[in-house]
């Protein structure tokens, strides 16, 4: 096919490049500084990994609880979003409908509202208030509705009823039914998810940032707090590092989302 | 097909089985059925007369309101849940699981009982083999065409040996040469099985080939039980009259031994004074001349094997009649109808 392009073609094409070079460039160059020698003198003072050595030593403990709480936030919404998506998708009322829509209410109110909320309700309980958890819990009050409205879709998509009264007339009870048919029919949508859940408590700031004490800082707080306090150099190599754990994840929710979609549509 | 397969006659009895949703809706009116073992009996029925209200409750998916009974054999089922009466269902949609290939979907009963994996798999490829799609085993579902899950439907649910088989419309989702294939082998296989089958449809034609006895059903009550023939044949009143198959309703005068059709009589025994007669349009004889009616073509259709032909008296009556598909009428011919007084019905007041 040789098909000589028009100037519109061209034209639209420089723009969609000056677009992405706009959102791309600053990004390479934050992970770029934190390779660098000396920022202020420029790439030509040469590459290194000092800097990200240097956040490791400073930033693992923030990494680690980061992490930490990332999972534990995941092995939370899957044991209360499941269950939570399953009873809604099978309740065909109007309370129903309406809690559904409630679900996005931790997303629509401002993080630092809900921290705020979580404070003062739960502040007064210091162990709690001191320890890791209280970050837990913010994180799954933020996260849940992505677990539930994920799962609920792939529910919603499939006729999941009538399976499982063909799991029932084949002599299956409840548990058998949930285990062998209704969970490895909705996997797609606790893998996008969980996936999701994983992200967003990685990547969580708002909340966190008034739910921490100096002795549980997780990563995006930490990132802050070296933007703030430490040489561009370090904060920039603290980027690359929260990028390399990230990045991958997102890639992996594309890909999940791309196969759920023809399937959805049997 | 079935080779030595063969399953256990198990009568099915229903007592007093009614049906009231939320919001006091009534589904169903109660029932009294005895279906004897090893019988296909097919509710028949236009949607929302109460069929399928009737075969949840027999397979357990529904409880019948108070005082309803389910009977399996001597067994009061009622209050078991589906999972442990031991039954086959086959959903019109199928419920094939889809994240199971086509051998697991069919030894999945077997895997819950707790059948070990060989045995499983021993039976579950035997069941195939019998609808003739073991070539089909490790295919998964989404590969399947209609045909093909339909037959793995059925494998799915013999393979457990159920007391009692239940079909909610299985072919509705089919296109229709399928639909007659398809009816041709799940009627021999229900009789090489000798098993107990109820059948839920509102296609007339496959509760006539397919049922030994026919439930008609209409708003939440049985209209009519009877073999395929009473029920064309004998229609107790006007519904099951209208619902199955063609009918021609026509009022009538009958007095002193005679029937008064328009300006046509026969002798006649039936019921006297004025009342209303029922003819299938192939029991009429379409004539040049010498019938009991004269009348004009108002329409004729070519179906192939036989003329369906629309004729109209001079007395307005509209007549749909079957005369054989080499007859050639045209519009405004002037025609003869013969009637059998022994092929005319009338209905019970």
């Amino acid at each position: 096919m040789t098909h000589r392009r028009g100037p519109a073609f061209w034209a639209q094409l420089t723009f969609t490049l000056l677009v992405c070079a706009l959102l791309v460039v600053p990004v390479v160059l934050s992970m770029l500084a934190g390779v660098t020698v000396n920022y202020f003198v420029g790439i030509k003072s040469g590459l290194t990994l000092k800097w990200v050595d240097e956040v490791w030593r400073l930033y693992a403990e923030t990494i680690g609880l980061s992490m930490q709480i990332a999972f534990a936030c995941l092995a939370c919404t899957l044991l209360l979003g499941v269950p939570a998506a399953y009873v809604l998708a099978r309740k065909q009322g109007a309370v129903a409908r309406a809690i559904e829509e409630l679900l996005v209410m931790p997303v629509a109110v401002p993080g630092l509202a809900t921290a705020l909320a979580l404070i003062v309700t739960y502040g007064g309980f210091g162990d709690f208030r001191r320890s890791w958890l209280f970050i837990l819990a913010g994180h799954v009050l933020f996260t849940l509705p992505f677990m539930v409205r994920s799962v609920l879709a792939v529910l919603h998509s499939i006729d999941f009823a009538t399976l499982e009264e063909g799991a029932a007339s084949l002599g299956a009870g409840f548990i058998q039914r949930f285990v062998h048919v209704v969970l490895p029919n909705c996997l797609s949508g606790i893998l996008a998810g969980s996936l999701m859940v994983l992200t967003l408590s990685m990547g969580e700031f708002n909340l966190t940032w008034l739910l921490h004490t100096p002795l549980t800082k997780t990563l995006p707080v930490g990132l802050a707090d070296s933007y703030a306090s430490m040489r561009l150099e370090i904060g920039s190599a603290y980027t690359l590092v929260f990028f390399v754990m990230i990045v991958p994840s997102l890639i992996l929710l594309q890909i999940l989302a791309g196969r759920g979609r023809p399937r959805s549509e049997q | 097909m079935s080779g030595s397969f063969h399953l256990d006659a198990v009568p099915v009895r229903l007592r007093r089985c009614a049906k009231t949703f939320h919001g006091g809706v009534r589904a169903l009116e109660p029932l009294d059925l005895d279906i004897r073992g090893g019988e296909t009996v097919v509710f028949l029925g236009p949607s929302g007369c109460g069929k399928t209200t009737t075969l949840r409750i027999l397979a357990g998916l529904e409880r019948p309101d108070e005082g309803g009974r389910v009977f399996y054999g001597e067994d009061d089922v009622t209050a078991l849940p589906i999972e442990r009466r031991n039954v086959g269902m086959v959903f019109q949609s199928y419920a094939l699981f889809p994240n199971m290939s086509v051998a697991e979907n069919v030894a999945y009963g077997l895997r819950v009982r707790g059948v070990p994996k060989a045995e499983r798999r021993e039976r579950a490829e035997e069941m195939l083999a019998m609808m003739h799609i073991a070539d089909l085993a490790g295919r998964r579902i989404d590969q399947l065409s209609g045909g093909q899950r339909q037959r793995v439907a059925l494998a799915r649910a013999l393979v457990v040996r159920p007391r009692v088989l239940l079909l909610d419309e299985p072919l509705t989702a089919l296109d229709a040469k399928l639909r007659d294939s398809l009816r041709l082998e799940i009627d021999r296989l229900l009789r090489a099985l000798g098993i107990t089958a109820i059948y839920v449809t509102h296609d007339q034609a496959e509760a006539m080939a397919l049922g030994d006895r026919i439930v008609v059903m209409s708003k939440g009550r049985v209209a009519q039980v009877g073999t395929p023939r009473e029920i064309y044949h004998r229609p107790a009143d006007a519904f099951v009259a209208d619902f199955i198959g063609t009918m021609n309703r026509l009022p009538a005068v009958a007095q002193d031994g005679r029937l008064l059709l328009g300006r046509g009589e026969l002798p006649w025994s039936g019921p006297q004074g004025r009342i209303e007669v029922l003819v299938r349009p192939e029991d009429v004889a379409l004539t040049a001349s010498g019938g009991h009616v004269d009348a004009r073509i108002a329409a004729t259709v070519f179906l192939g094997d036989r003329t369906r032909v629309v004729a109209e008296t001079a007395d307005g009556l509209t007549l749909t009649v079957d005369a054989p598909g080499r007859t050639d009428l045209a519009r405004g011919d002037a025609v003869s109808l013969g009637f059998d007084p022994a092929r005319l019905l009338t209905l019970p007041e």
